[in-house]
């Protein structure tokens, strides 16, 4: 498994984020079913559609949240577990 | 909520255990135009269904197969295409990843060349690894469903090997389940409960040794199990599917319950049907049920079981699916598994399998009528 701490990842391409109007959230669609996502992890995977590395996201999420005292933790704790939902997979090159 | 797409019943295979219904159409000239498959993906999305399969017989005959996907990717769906590989190559391949498909379902008949060619009626071995090269190369997910009876059950392993070695990441042991041609042929596809246990031994020994990135799903014959399993996630809850004619289903197979009336997409809207027709509301919950299940505590886990299985072997739709161990029938269930072996040992040419194609939907109308 890489490690996404030090390498670039993006959303795994077979998943599919979109907003749903019947569950009223964002979603992450994959070949046997959906999950429902919470607005924070819909904000960070949404973010992941283009390679990004771990320090960029959360630089990018510091300065469109700025109020959000805990953010680097939460989202390395997020990150750690999408990798093991396989949501975010290496970006190749 | 799942939309199904029977985009048609032509097939260039003849896979003896086909979901397909026993009484083929003729010919395709009542199949759902491209417009109106599109009016009813539109309709289906409105009702909330996000994954969408297109299906057959074999999609890919459908010329209008991309347009398809890249309409309905556009409406916001999640697409997935379950096919042979017949009739993919790569530059369709590059066609559907550009429309948006998201997910390619290859099935494979055998582990080799002689049982793949022995039972879909074709020599196509060496084209579906092409196809399921091809389709890794493009960068498009991609998961393998092998059907498993007792002609093949026994190269599960090898199939997992092979699996791996094309670098697939998730494979579908699925044995075949018994309606519609499977039923017909059920003497002569059944496996033994010994082959059953080996099978699934043997999945479970290359999980544990390879830790890869390959999920392995088993899926074993309802025939084996002591509880059924729940009708379809719960009969008009989560699935819809659409027969190349525009026929509407709660589920795949619900056209083997005799006496139902399937409402059509060219004469109503889909919402209609979903929430109004009387098919979708024959089983949905619980208050249809008759003795055993409607004072079980199981009833809302299991549903009751399959509804077209219950009709299949009961012939009462009503019935506690005869898998049920507490089914007033159960003792069906030994039959056919007996029946099944008394077959074997007899010899496996007693009865020849009876391959799916129009000839023989042809002759088994004769025979009824
Ligand atoms: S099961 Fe075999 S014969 Fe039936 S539609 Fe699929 S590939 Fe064709
Ligand atoms: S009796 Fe009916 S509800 Fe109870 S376990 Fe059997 S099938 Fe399920």
């Amino acid at each position: 498994m890489f490690d996404h701490t030090t390498a670039p990842f993006r959303l795994n391409p077979r998943y599919r984020l979109q907003y749903e109007e019947a569950q009223q959230c964002q979603v992450l669609l994959y070949p046997e079913g959906l999950v429902k996502l919470s607005d924070t992890a819909a904000e960070i995977l949404g973010r992941c559609m283009e390679p990004i590395t771990c320090q960029r996201l959360i630089a990018e999420l510091q300065r469109d949240y700025p109020a959000a005292d805990s953010l680097p933790d939460d989202v390395r704790e997020f990150l750690s577990d999408a990798r093991q939902q396989d949501w975010i997979v290496a970006a190749e090159g | 909520m799942w939309l199904l797409a029977e985009l048609t019943y032509a097939c260039p295979l003849q896979c003896p255990y086909c979901s397909n219904p026993l009484q083929l159409p003729a010919s395709r000239k009542r199949e759902l135009s491209t417009e109106e498959w599109l009016r009813v993906m539109r309709e289906a999305r409105k009702l909330g269904a996000v994954q969408l399969g297109f299906s057959g017989g074999e999609p890919l005959v459908r010329q209008d197969l991309g347009e398809l996907i890249a309409a309905a990717d556009g409406m916001g769906f999640y697409c997935n295409l379950i096919t042979s590989a017949i009739g993919l190559n790569e530059a369709r391949i590059a066609e559907f990843r550009e429309a948006g498909i998201r997910h390619i379902q290859i099935s494979f008949q055998g582990s080799d060349r002689e049982t793949n060619a022995r039972f879909g009626g074709s020599d196509s071995f060496e084209h579906k690894l092409a196809m399921t090269r091809e389709t890794i190369r493009q960068g498009i997910p991609l998961g393998l469903n092998f059907v498993l009876h007792r002609h093949n059950i026994h190269q599960v392993s090898d199939f997992l090997h092979l699996a791996e070695g094309l670098g697939a990441e998730f494979v579908e042991l699925a044995n075949t389940q018994y309606y519609a041609w499977a039923l017909h042929n059920r003497d002569q596809l059944l496996p033994s409960a010994a082959q059953l246990q080996e099978a699934e031994a043997a999945t479970h020994r290359f999980r544990q040794r390879h830790q890869g990135n390959m999920r392995a799903l088993f899926v074993a014959p309802d025939y084996y199990e002591q509880r059924p399993k729940k009708c379809s996630n719960g009969w008009g809850t989560t699935f819809i599917t659409i027969t190349p004619e525009g026929d509407v289903l709660p589920c795949q197979s619900a056209r083997v319950i005799a006496g139902l009336e399937f409402p059509n997409v060219r004469q109503d809207s889909l919402e209609n049907i979903w929430r109004g027709s009387s098919l979708f509301q024959k089983f949905r919950g619980t208050d249809w049920m008759q003795e055993p299940c409607a004072s079980c505590p199981e009833k809302e886990n299991d549903l009751g079981g399959c509804r077209c299985q219950a009709f299949l072997l009961t012939g009462d739709a009503h019935a506690t699916d005869p898998i049920c161990e507490l089914s007033p029938e159960h003792h069906r269930v030994g039959d056919a598994v007996r029946a099944a072996q008394a077959h074997a040992e007899a010899g496996e040419d007693a009865v020849p399998l009876l391959f799916r194609n129009t000839a023989n939907a042809r002759k088994l109308a004769a025979a009824e009528a």
